[in-house]
């Protein structure tokens, strides 16, 4: 087996606020391979956000501060790397999906504009050379590639003239501008409607499978990850509670706590489970 | 084309404002006690003469009769005369507006040069040192009377360290009659006139300071907030996460959404402007709207009370207009939904 993209190890954060000091990760390890489609699911407050902000640098410090493990990706420990360094990976071998389409997007620049100027300082981190016309043109590209039927006029509106399911694959066309191999999307399309959502996780692993990246979802609903996901992560309170092949965690869950997240998956059919597990405080 | 209706839309609005503002004011100069034609005549004017005075000036008529006639000289552009300076309202006007006119643009622009850096300043260092000194000087800038500032302002520049001049808007030495459009800045620009402008400017500095400091402090403050609410957005934290780098996050991601607030600031404190920008102009001598208009109305000279009035009514409507159309330029979400409504 070859060494996993990401591999995160013994990963610890800490906050600080007035004066107290919070560990709120624990050690989380944690394995996406080269064209892995895995979950990290939990609830909120148990620390995914946390993991996610720590694997792509945007973690406030302070007050938080990193106080163990390694993030290795490409078998290079992010978390030593010199900044210039990881600032060549961040948003472009690895890029992440925003959450909110509706306050993800700058509401007073065009969709073009945002998108080309991202792509700008993408080519000039990593020495690419790019004049403005093939900026646009691979903006257009992207934007056919998250199946806008007309990229030409979604790339020429302001945010508040597309829907959110429009928006969503946006923010999703400008994670894939500088072509990641790993992509990170934080509760993709929660925002939206069921049915828009749907599509999006149907357009996300659509993009792995076709564009061989890896995916790191991460969510707090496993329906979601059901659908999606090979492998899953599930974690609790600042540490993986369980880690399995997503067939597996759902025929044999092992931890009480996914038990749990099962059962509060809501139902279209039939009567819902709400308590019928023990459920935990 | 949907922008055009919306300015259109605007336009209808602000004439409808103008014309509510031409019947207040027509209706509280008369109600106001006071006899033009006595005052203008002085006491030892006999009964008859007054009364001639009043019938030459329509005072007997009844009042709407007087307010139509006032339209229709509006109408075609005429204001009527003036009794206290025995000339044509419009001609006093067309020489001393261009001063007030010039005043309130330099401090516009003083107010945004320096308020809108003085924001980000401290939107970007915020709870630190430079913050702290924007916010001071914001406090103190609003709390001074504009006036007392003048004064301030004249005596420390003016005698203390005697660079700036104090008064007027040209030296006596400079010998320049004023161009087509009465706005030094601009006439001088237009012919050339490199010294005059340099004096010009000069002259400018002491009450435009005087005058902006407190919408400084404003839209400084206004600024600051806006900002600071906008880094909070999603978009801003996007940007950082693909490597937009910080000066331009600061600048365009984060300054241009926040710019809406303190532009309207402007528009409403616009109003107060102006009734600084007469104080000021008492103070520097300045040769605006001001001693003009403050004389008519201790005159009851109703011609030149509505000049003064219906000019500056004008001159307000239109820069919220203009504001209007710079709102909507800096934020498409304006125009789009106007659109819509």
């Amino acid at each position: 087996m070859t060494a996993p993209l990401l591999s995160i190890r013994g990963l610890k954060v800490r906050f600080t606020a007035y004066g107290q000091v919070n560990e709120v990760l624990h050690g989380v390890d944690l394995d996406v391979p080269a064209r892995g489609n895995v979950a990290l699911v939990g609830e909120s407050g148990s620390g995914k956000s946390v993991t996610m902000k720590a694997i792509m640098g945007l973690l406030r410090t302070p007050p938080a501060e990193i106080t163990g493990g390694q993030i290795l990706f490409r078998g290079q420990d992010l978390l030593t790397m010199r900044e210039r360094e990881r600032l060549k990976l961040r948003g472009t071998a690895m890029s992440m999906v925003f959450q909110d389409p509706m306050s993800s997007l700058n509401p007073v620049f065009t969709i073009r504009d945002q998108l080309a100027t991202i792509l700008k300082y993408a080519d000039r981190r990593l020495g690419r050379d790019r004049s403005r016309a093939q900026r646009l043109a691979r903006v257009h590209e992207v934007l056919a590639q998250v199946r806008m039927r007309e990229p030409e006029q979604v790339a020429a509106a302001f945010p508040i003239m597309l829907s959110g399911g429009m928006r969503q694959r946006v923010l999703i066309a400008m994670a894939l501008l500088s072509e990641p191999e790993l992509l990170i999307a934080d509760e993709p399309g929660t925002a939206l409607d069921v049915t828009t959502q749907a599509q999006i996780l149907k357009l996300l692993k659509d993009l792995v499978a076709e564009r061989g990246l890896a995916l790191l979802m991460i969510t707090h609903n496993l329906g979601v990850v059901r659908e999606t996901a090979d492998r899953v992560y599930v974690m609790n309170k600042g540490t993986i509670v369980e880690s399995a092949t997503t067939g597996a965690i759902f025929a044999h869950p092992r931890e009480e706590y996914t038990r749990d997240l099962m059962a509060a998956v809501p139902r279209l059919t039939g009567g819902h489970r709400y308590g019928t597990q023990g459920g935990r405080a | 084309m949907e922008f055009l209706s919306f300015l259109l839309r605007r336009v209808g609005w602000s004439l409808l404002v103008l014309v509510g503002l031409s019947m207040v004011i027509f209706f509280i100069a008369r109600i106001v006690p006071g006899d033009p034609a006595r005052m203008a005549l002085g006491p030892t004017a006999t009964a008859e003469q007054v009364e001639a005075l009043n019938d030459k000036l329509g005072l007997n008529k009844p009042i709407t009769v007087q307010y139509a006639y006032f339209v229709g000289g509006l109408a075609q552009g005429d204001l009527g005369r003036s009794l206290l300076t025995e000339r044509a309202v419009n001609d006093d006007i067309r020489d001393t507006f261009p001063a007030t006119f010039e005043l309130v643009f330099a401090t516009i622009f003083m107010a945004f040069v320096f308020g809108v850096p003085m924001g980000v300043v401290a939107a970007n260092w915020k709870d630190r040192w430079p913050d702290t000194a924007v916010r001071l000087f914001a406090i103190f800038a609003a709390v001074t009377p504009s006036f007392f500032l003048a004064i301030l302002l004249q005596v420390l520049a003016g005698y203390v360290l005697g660079v700036l001049p104090t008064t007027g808007r040209l030296s006596p030495d400079v010998v320049y009659t004023a161009g087509p459009t009465g706005l030094l800045i601009f006439d001088s620009i237009a012919q050339g006139r490199w010294d005059v402008l340099g004096d010009a400017v000069r002259h400018l500095i002491l009450p435009a300071t005087a005058l902006a400091a407190a919408t400084t402090g404003q839209i400084a403050r206004i600024t600051r907030a806006s900002m600071i609410d906008t880094s909070r957005q999603d978009y801003i934290e996007a940007a950082r996460a693909f490597g937009v780098p910080g000066w331009l996050r600061l600048f365009k991601y984060n300054l241009r959404p926040s710019f809406v607030p303190p532009l309207t600031i402007l528009g409403l404190e616009f109003a107060s402007l102006i009734g600084g920008a007469f104080v000021v102009e008492l103070v520097f001598a300045w040769p605006g709207m001001a001693a003009y208009g403050i004389r008519t109305i201790l005159q009851k000279d109703l011609n030149a009370v509505m000049g003064v009035v219906m000019v500056s009514g004008v001159f307000f409507v239109t820069v919220n207009l203009v504001i209007d159309i710079l709102v909507g330029i800096v934020d498409p979400r304006v125009r789009i939904r106007g659109k819509r409504t």
